[in-house]
């Protein structure tokens, strides 16, 4: 898990990016390069050296601020069902309930929110069966009553860059 | 769209460099040779492979993923709107149009819950989100909605296929 359990209103420093750290993060974020020399070929479309790029890259991965380098891939395409679900939790319990849900690998996000279905959560697994017992499984384990479950019928935007120069 | 269930063929060696690139790429200048050598391939072959992965849509692509918080976006809400069948496609497009808006989908709507459309929207405040909100319910006449701001982020993460 990232970050632990973190409240969002939290103050936290605002970051600051040098134009230089700015190109990366959006060049980085839109196609990092699949090939044998990544920074290389990073750094051209930057302006800056291999050994720059790599350096600010793993700067921005120690500070937190990348997440993760990889694959973005198409859930259905690789024939996974996934789900949000909302649970209406009696706010003292909040906390207990989503220290279930979070023990299950295939749930990727998991929120408090404002309102009266106030945890939502999403997972996604390898067939709809197994999404079924691991859903039913967590609401026997916690216990809540009040679930809704909304499995996309459509996904309009599903987007992934944040944009940093401006 | 294919329905859900309906993955492609995909081999094991598929399986376990799928499973691989779900994670995060290792440190050094040459990365791809480094999970070439723990999957026991050659380099040129499993850049082959995951070029072919983009090429299909199995991949849609290969990058950073950005914390949103971390960017100077503090707040973000989560926004269900009721909007009629008919409507979905054009209200849609609209609400994906929005820098702000970084997911749209369509969910199954209950008679209890009639919300069908769910936004995320990110700003550097709730304000600003709350302005994202009335611009979108401005252009699209949507006014049945409920904006669920985040209180706590317990989890976070990317999907790690296949990897039980």
């Amino acid at each position: 898990m990232m970050g632990g359990h973190e409240a969002v209103s939290e103050e936290r420093e605002p970051e600051r990016f040098s134009p230089l750290e700015k190109k990366l993060l959006d060049e980085a974020q839109r196609s990092f390069p699949v090939c044998s020399r990544p920074y290389a070929e990073l750094g051209a479309r930057a302006g800056c050296s291999e050994q720059e790029a790599y350096d600010i890259i793993q700067d921005l991965r120690e500070r937190g601020i990348i997440r993760r380098i990889g694959g973005i891939f198409s859930s259905q395409a690789l024939g996974y069902v996934s789900e949000l679900v909302a649970m209406r939790v009696p706010p003292e319990r909040v906390e207990q309930v989503a220290r279930i849900v979070n023990e299950y690998p295939g749930v990727t996000h998991n929120y408090e929110r404002e309102g009266e279905y106030n945890l939502w959560f999403t997972i996604a697994e390898e067939s709809r069966p197994e999404l079924d017992r691991v859903v039913a499984e967590i609401i026997g384990r916690t216990n809540v009553e009040q679930v809704i479950r909304l499995p996309a019928s459509r996904k309009f935007k599903t987007m992934v860059i944040v944009p940093f120069e401006g | 769209m294919k329905p859900s269930g309906d993955g492609m063929e995909l081999s094991e060696l598929d399986r376990k460099i799928v499973n691989r690139l779900s994670g995060d790429l290792p440190d050094g200048m040459s990365p791809f040779a480094t999970v070439a050598r723990e999957l026991g391939l050659g380099e040129a072959e499993l850049l082959e492979k995951v070029t072919g992965y983009a090429n299909t849509g199995i991949m849609r692509r290969f990058g950073a993923i950005v914390a949103h918080r971390r960017g100077g976006y503090a707040a973000n809400a989560l926004v269900a709107w009721v909007v009629p069948d008919d409507k979905v496609a054009g209200v849609a497009h609209v609400m994906s149009d929005q820098d702000e808006v970084s997911h749209c989908y369509e969910r199954l709507r209950y008679r209890q819950w009639r919300y069908n459309i769910y936004t995320m929207i990110h700003g550097q405040s709730r304000d600003d989100c709350l302005k994202v909100v009335e611009r979108i319910a401005a252009r699209t006449g949507r006014r049945d909605y409920r904006v669920l701001f985040t209180v706590r982020e317990f989890k976070k993460e990317s999907v790690r296929y296949f990897d039980r």
